[in-house]
């Protein structure tokens, strides 16, 4: 049967088929949708973890047990998971274990564009890439197999375009492979130095055997077309460069990445005229190819920032006839991502911007947006869980050098539980009087509506416990009357909130509750509830607009509420001096 | 020979499930297809694109600039923003609709006056209608989607092809109708 596919769903699918049991992720675009997927086949159970090193771990337990295990991250969740990533290497495995990592070339929706290639090399494990979603359900099977014929974590990489692209892929019935036997084997699965020591020297010998095979599997083949260019690429380049090149040149399509086929590539180079590599990002085949003695073209004509595409390498490679393009002569309006209509984070981040000598450290997650006008919330972001670190640390640089700055760490309720915890601990623990402002809104939003350890249910849909953020705010030792739980919706209540916050003198934490305004059953309930201006009564002052709500607008010398988009939040309304804006609905 | 069809528009217009439910009928009907979508930041006001290229076979999921055959804006400055993907006498469908961005909204930038007359004086393959209030008219604003989809299928001359069939399968049962009468309609525009 043939179905088209995302790259993510076709990796789940891989995984049914393959008879993956257990699968463990942390939310993270653009891999997200792998787990969301795995969570629909009864066979694996699947779960989010509270953080990308937790998945890995998890998987790692699984694959000691027995089970064919998978865990995927996006790039930078990779950098969280790297210590039992590396651990693991030498452990090996007993079931098949499979670590993806998502980059995202381009940085659709991430802080950086690191080429995690390097990391099979730096970790010593095996490496598959696929460039569509057929070889995306096919590699996954290939990469238990070499997992567990060559006691190896294999790391299975993809970006952005594999995982969101959709292709057609032929399904199969899954293969049951149960859960292996586990024997008890500290010398394998206990890395103590002394153990350690002699397992580094297998893990340099299965490189070797791995390298053997790498040349001789079928991931990695060449394509003879005419032999006047050669060229060696992976991924999603091997389609661009198909694309551009057609027929008009031959092709080593590498699948298998990590080691690369050192014969194959000097058979593959000793045939063509000229050797071209296609990638993305980072010369890391063209590295690789190099220390081989060939000579080869590559980044001097293709870029290493951004995401690749068939018009660059044309561009870069090809003598270029310039087309006509379509121009208009009008300047076109830029249209930044912006906080939704009804977003409940907009009345805290509209309370803090009245302030403005606060210092705020801000997280990964929708509410960065808090940074774009009119709000102008945020002076740094850097990765999940550092708004509260970076806090600590910037208030104790401002206190050395004598400067009273007030810092407020913004998070969500997700972010908090992946990485935020251990900030407050050491915000406590350190004594640095910052404001840690916790954005509850009780579930992962910006990677599409993910539960999370605070939601009460699982990716499984079973209920789960609520783990309660107030309860461990208190535990981590914030005293109880450095605590203020508020409706974000209520600005009055916000405000004084933020007004406390901002006078206090020991470390201080902001809960606000109110859920997403795109969670299905909170739409259902507001779908009745919006705002609407009386035309009589507003002076068009537009403190309105201040709060930064795509639904308000200020047209033809009218300001008026775009029904379809609000949601009766009242922020508006509450800005409003004179009483012009009504809520209908409750 | 592969067609290439780039949908631009705003977050929360519909443009990932139009995309899709063309995708859907296009493997039905026996095509290669690959299709892109790429999520932004935000979910709702953000810019959207996705594309879809289809044909005997298909290598690259990415369109580049001056290639699409059917460029399909579902917010009016979209289609001015996205006109160097058109291929040389290409299709442009315009939903003649507006979304604020924010910078226009606070008044850091203007939305421009003349945006569907630049379009008419630049380029010839042109079909401009305004879909939200053909959805409205029809019953339901969120159904300009299928209104634009319509529009699209008759553009690349695929109308004979069970696209009714294709809604049903893809869409929940109560939706249906509103939406056949979304994608009619657009087709015969």
């Amino acid at each position: 049967m043939k179905r088209i596919m995302s790259g993510n769903e076709a990796i789940a699918r891989g995984a049914y088929e393959a008879g993956c049991t257990v699968a463990a992720a942390y939310p993270g675009t653009p891999s997200t949708e792998i787990l969301e997927n795995t969570a629909l086949y009864k066979e694996i159970y699947s779960e989010w973890s509270p953080n990308e090193k937790v998945a890995v771990e998890v998987a790692c337990g699984a694959s000691i047990a027995g089970a064919r295990s998978i865990c995927a991250m996006k790039h930078v969740g990779l950098n969280v998971a790297a210590d039992p990533m590396f651990t693991m290497a030498y452990e090996g495995v007993n079931g098949g274990l499979i670590i993806i990592t998502a980059d995202d070339p381009g940085m659709h929706s991430s802080q950086n564009e690191q080429d995690n290639r390097y990391y099979a090399p730096h970790a010593k494990v095996a490496m598959v890439e696929p460039s569509d979603s057929q070889e995306c359900k096919d590699f996954v099977k290939y990469a238990f197999e070499i997992s567990e014929k060559f006691d190896t974590v294999v790391l299975f990489r993809i970006t952005t375009r594999i995982a969101h692209s959709k292709s057609i892929v032929e399904l199969k019935e899954r293969c049951e492979v149960g859960v292996k036997e586990y024997k008890k084997d500290i010398e394998k699965y206990i890395m103590i130095p002394a153990h350690s020591r002699v397992k580094h020297y297998e893990v340099e010998e299965r490189l070797l055997r791995l390298q053997e095979y790498s040349n001789n599997c079928p991931l990695n083949r060449i394509e003879w077309g005419d032999k006047r260019i050669g060229i060696i690429t992976s991924g999603i380049s091997y389609q661009y460069a198909k694309e551009v090149f057609g027929e008009n040149a031959s092709y080593l399509k590498i699948g298998m990445s990590y080691p690369l086929p050192d014969k194959m590539i000097k058979k593959f180079a000793k045939a063509v005229d000229k050797v071209y590599i296609i990638e993305e990002n980072d010369p890391y085949l063209e590295t690789y190819v190099k220390s081989l003695g060939i000579e080869c073209i590559g980044k001097e004509f293709i870029p290493i920032c951004g995401e690749l595409n068939p018009d660059i390498i044309r561009r870069a490679l090809l003598p270029v006839k310039e087309k006509n393009i379509y121009r208009v002569d009008i300047k076109v309006p830029s249209r930044p991502p912006v906080l939704c209509p009804g977003c409940p984070h907009r009345g805290l981040f509209f309370a803090i911007s009245r302030y403005k000598d606060i210092i705020a450290t801000s997280d990964i997650g929708c509410y960065t947006l808090g940074m774009m006008p009119p709000l102008n919330v945020a002076d740094a972001m850097i990765c999940m869980g550092a708004s509260i670190s970076a806090g600590v640390g910037f208030k104790k640089a401002a206190e050395k050098a004598g400067r009273d700055s007030k810092v407020f760490g913004i998070i969500g309720d997700s972010t908090f539980f992946h990485s935020g915890i251990t900030g407050l601990i050491d915000a406590v623990y350190n004594n640095a009087p910052i404001v840690t402002v916790i954005l509850d809104n009780r579930i992962t939003g910006m990677t599409g509506h993910q539960d999370n350890p605070g939601t009460g249910r699982t990716l499984m849909g079973e209920e789960a416990p609520i783990i309660d953020i107030e309860k461990i705010v208190k535990a981590v030792g914030i005293k109880d009357e450095n605590i203020r739980v508020v409706d974000p919706y209520n600005l009055e209540e916000t405000q004084r909130a933020v007004d406390d916050a901002y006078k206090a003198v020991e470390p201080f934490v902001i809960i606000t509750k109110q859920p997403c305004t795109l969670i299905k059953e909170v739409q259902k309930r507001r779908f009745n509830m919006y705002c609407k201006v009386e035309d009589e009564r507003c002076k068009k002052c537009k403190a309105c607009l201040r709060i930064g709500c795509p639904a308000i607008t200020f047209k033809n010398g009218k300001i008026a509420i775009e029904r379809s988009m609000c949601n009766g939040c009242t922020l508006c309304m509450q800005v409003c001096k004179f009483d012009a804006i009504e809520k209908v609905g409750e | 020979m592969t067609k290439s069809i780039l949908f631009v528009g705003v977050g929360g217009q519909g443009i990932i499930l139009a995309s899709k439910i063309l995708t859907e009928g296009l493997v039905k009907f026996g095509y290669d297809v690959k299709m892109s979508e790429v999520h932004g930041m935000a979910q709702r006001g953000g810019s959207v694109t996705t594309q879809v290229r289809f044909g005997e076979k298909v290598y690259s999921p990415l369109i580049g600039v001056g290639e699409a055959d059917v460029l399909v804006a579902f917010e009016k400055v979209e289609a001015a923003r996205w006109i160097s993907y058109l291929k040389e006498g290409g299709n442009l469908i315009v939903n003649d609709y507006e979304i604020y961005s924010m910078p226009v909204l606070i008044g850091q930038e203007q939305y421009p006056e003349n945006v569907i007359e630049e379009l008419k004086s630049k380029v010839e393959n042109v079909k401009i209608f305004n879909a939200a209030e053909a959805a409205q008219n029809i019953g339901n604003i969120k159904t300009q989607n299928i209104v634009l989809l319509g529009a699209l299928i008759k553009a690349l001359g695929l109308e004979n092809l069970d696209w009714e069939g294709i809604i049903k399968e893809n869409l929940p049962e109560k939706m249906q109708d509103e939406n056949i009468k979304a994608l009619k309609f657009g087709m015969n525009i």
